[in-house]
């Protein structure tokens, strides 16, 4: 029996959080995404699972708390938006650094500074390459639905688990505030078991102190260790998402993600519908990028546009796969306001050299 | 008397000040800070130092107050306006510098900000609105909710065994060296209001007289977090929040007063 | 003995219609009028201009600034 609900991509994210088993949640409000808080306070999730609840004093703290119970096994996360996630990008380093898993949501607003509260694409240079200090990459997975935001949460565990890795859902306001119909995920249990090789939940008999650090003095031990690191993010390659629209027999290929993605959905039938041959390529996961699918691509397509909110993002990754063969152009709104169907559809048409 | 034999210039007892500007204030109908700003207005007003003054603005409601005082003015993050206020006041010691902030900013995220500068005893004045809730981002709990008060985050009631008591961070600064004039008050009847606006005159004297950091809590309501009218408000404020704040001075020229 | 007489304008655009003014009128004279302005507030005015004395409570305690006040002084004595 599906269990069916309509509500706010920030909603779903709760909701999922609990039904993931999730065991704390601590955060603090910023637009546009404190009902994500506001639904869990509301749910009494003390007494659904027993998940802890907190409203921190700050970002800063927020991050800590995480890196703290993170380092104890449990399943933990934050959400915040693009100011808030600056703040945050210390912490995050930490975790990254102690190889933890935990799960942090960014709704992404427009900025830089204190901005705007309507949506944005312009921290995908801060989620996928750093935006903390040092040589560290976060999983990134980018929904472009209300349901995905409730499906990802639990995906997000899974591999930040399976590599011990934090990970990050890049959302954004628009995908944060929408109304869709979801389909919600069956209740996991609580872990209880904690792996023992590395979390502190106290120094049992018959093992080796726990000690959870990122300091290494010893260069050698640090080179080992960044080498170690390395090797898990180019391993991450295992577990690429994509989705392809109309791609098998396209000549031009729109890449884009999340709300942006949604919206290029409409110009490819827009394209369609005057005989041209657009295809669109969803990133899902935005660490690992899906590099090899459109260096493949640039094989068969005369042109890439890459469409985000922001003034050239992703666009960059874009052009590393293609890697010189085909053009690549970027498209994009800033400063919170939103691309239409037709302006990508315009913009495709008066960039594409060859006369599109 | 006619009206018409009252209303002229020289009958004039009371104006907006001008140094507020023409914008429309984008604060909830009843809310104190359009108050709070008047006041603060019309001291740099009586003073002449409007030349002289630059405010620091939070996040929060007021994170537009620049565009309703006409003084330079700059935007701090969250809960950094004491940082600002100090690298500002540090190189320009002549000029009036004061923040203007509210629960969250100065008592949830910017606590350490907040101490240090009182701590330091930088020569600024702060200006914290409590109204014990986050107004702009809807509503939610602040470090200055009261026990059992409503709000988006703890919507059964505040539960200070597990979120925590609320907490008056006036009295814990008042306590540093660094602080010299810390007092409480509010704007919500014409006795209180024309007290605050007395307290903020001294603020900037203390100022001018280079002694110290002032700190003035206004107790303010938030009638929209609140879910109430703005006259309710107020009288749920007086019978709430003046119990767990209360009015009046707590530090006087550099000395505690006990009690 | 002098006696003062007092008149209030409000800004009726800027008004928006808090009620704050009239609970804190001392001679109940405020009152929010049947139509509203162009933002839809009942703004505030006089309903008993006489009793008004330019007290000032109402313009001091109003949010928005709103209010202007005038007081005029009638039948002062004069100390000879």
């Amino acid at each position: 029996m599906k269990e069916l609900a309509l509500m706010k991509g920030n909603e779903a994210i709760a909701e999922a959080a609990i039904r993931a088993g999730v065991d704390g949640y601590f955060g603090y409000p910023i637009t546009p995404q404190s009902e994500v808080m506001e639904y869990l306070t509301l749910q009494k999730p003390e007494e659904r699972t027993g998940m802890i609840v907190l409203q921190a004093e700050s970002e800063v703290a927020s991050i800590n708390m995480l890196y703290g119970a993170a380092g104890t096994g449990k399943k933990v996360m934050t959400s915040s938006s693009s100011p808030g996630i600056s703040l945050m990008q210390e912490g995050i380093s930490y975790i990254a650094g102690a190889e933890l898993p935990c799960l942090i949501v960014n709704v992404v607003r427009g900025g830089p500074g204190l901005g705007t509260i309507q949506p944005s694409q312009a921290d995908y240079f801060q989620s996928t390459k750093g935006g903390g200090h040092g040589d560290y990459h976060l999983i990134v997975l980018a929904p472009a639905s209300v349901q995905e935001m409730a499906d990802f949460v639990d995906l997000a565990f899974e591999l930040a688990f399976k590599y011990r890795n934090p990970a990050l859902i890049l959302s954004d306001g628009l995908i944060g505030q929408m109304m869709e119909k979801v389909e919600l995920p069956p209740q996991k249990k609580r872990v209880t078991e904690f792996d023992q090789s590395w979390v502190i939940t106290g120094k049992h008999h018959g093992r080796e102190r726990n000690i959870i650090t990122s300091l290494n003095l010893d260069p050698d031990k640090q080179y080992e260790h960044n080498l170690k690191l390395k090797a898990k993010y180019e391993s991450m390659e295992q577990d690429v998402m994509f989705e392809k629209i109309e791609c098998d027999d396209a000549d031009f290929l729109l890449v884009a993600y999340g709300s942006s993605a949604r919206i290029c959905q409409k110009t490819v039938d827009l394209a369609r519908g005057r005989g041209k041959k657009v295809g669109l390529l969803r990133p899902q996961t935005l660490f690992p990028f899906p590099t090899a699918e459109i260096a493949r691509m640039a094989k068969k397509v005369k042109g890439m546009m890459a469409v985000e909110l922001s003034s050239g993002q992703m666009v960059e990754d874009v052009k590393l796969a293609v890697n010189g063969t085909v053009p690549v152009y970027h498209y994009g709104m800033v400063g919170g306001k939103i691309h239409s169907p037709d302006d990508v559809l315009h913009a495709m048409e008066e960039k594409y050299i060859g006369g599109y | 008397m006619e009206l018409k034999e009252i209303i002229k210039p020289e009958n004039l007892v009371y104006r907006r000040t001008p140094l507020l500007t023409d914008a429309t204030l984008s604060y909830c109908p009843g809310c104190g800070h359009g108050t709070i700003h008047r006041l603060i207005m019309e001291v740099v007003e009586e003073m002449g130092i409007q030349e002289d003054t630059i405010g620091i603005a939070p996040v929060g409601c007021s994170v537009l107050a620049y565009d309703f005082m006409d003084i330079d003015c700059s935007q701090a993050a969250h809960g950094r306006a004491p940082a600002l206020a100090t690298g500002i006041k540090r190189l320009w010691p002549d000029k009036y510098v004061f923040t203007y902030q509210g629960d969250g900013d100065l008592a949830a995220i910017g606590t350490g900000e907040t101490i240090h500068a009182c701590n330091r005893g930088e020569n600024i004045t702060i200006f914290f609105v409590n109204n014990g809730i986050y107004g702009m981002t809807g509503g939610q709990m602040a470090p200055t909710t009261l026990d059992g008060m409503k709000s988006s985050t703890s919507p059964y009631g505040r539960n200070s065994k597990t979120m925590g008591p609320p907490y008056k961070i006036t009295e814990m600064i008042a306590r540093l060296e660094g602080t010299y004039y810390v007092t409480r008050q509010s704007v919500h009847k014409p006795g209180p209001v024309r007290k605050a606006k007395k307290a903020i005159r001294t603020a900037f004297e203390v100022q001018k007289e280079k002694k110290g950091l002032s700190f003035i809590e206004f107790v303010s309501n938030c009638n929209s977090g609140w879910k109430m009218t703005p006259n309710e408000s107020n009288i749920w404020m007086e019978e709430n929040m003046f119990p767990f704040y209360p009015m009046g001075d707590i530090k006087v020229e550099g000395k505690l007063l006990e009690g | 003995m002098a006696k003062a007489k007092g008149a209030i304008e409000v800004d009726v655009e800027r008004c928006k219609g808090c009620e704050v003014c009239m609970v804190n009128c001392p001679t109940d004279v405020i009152e929010m009028a049947g139509e509203v302005n162009g933002k839809g507030y009942h703004y505030a005015y006089m309903k008993y201009p006489e009793y008004c004395t330019g007290c000032t409570n109402c313009a001091v305690v109003c949010p928005d600034g709103v209010i202007t006040v005038y007081r005029v002084k009638q039948n002062k004595s004069i100390e000879v």
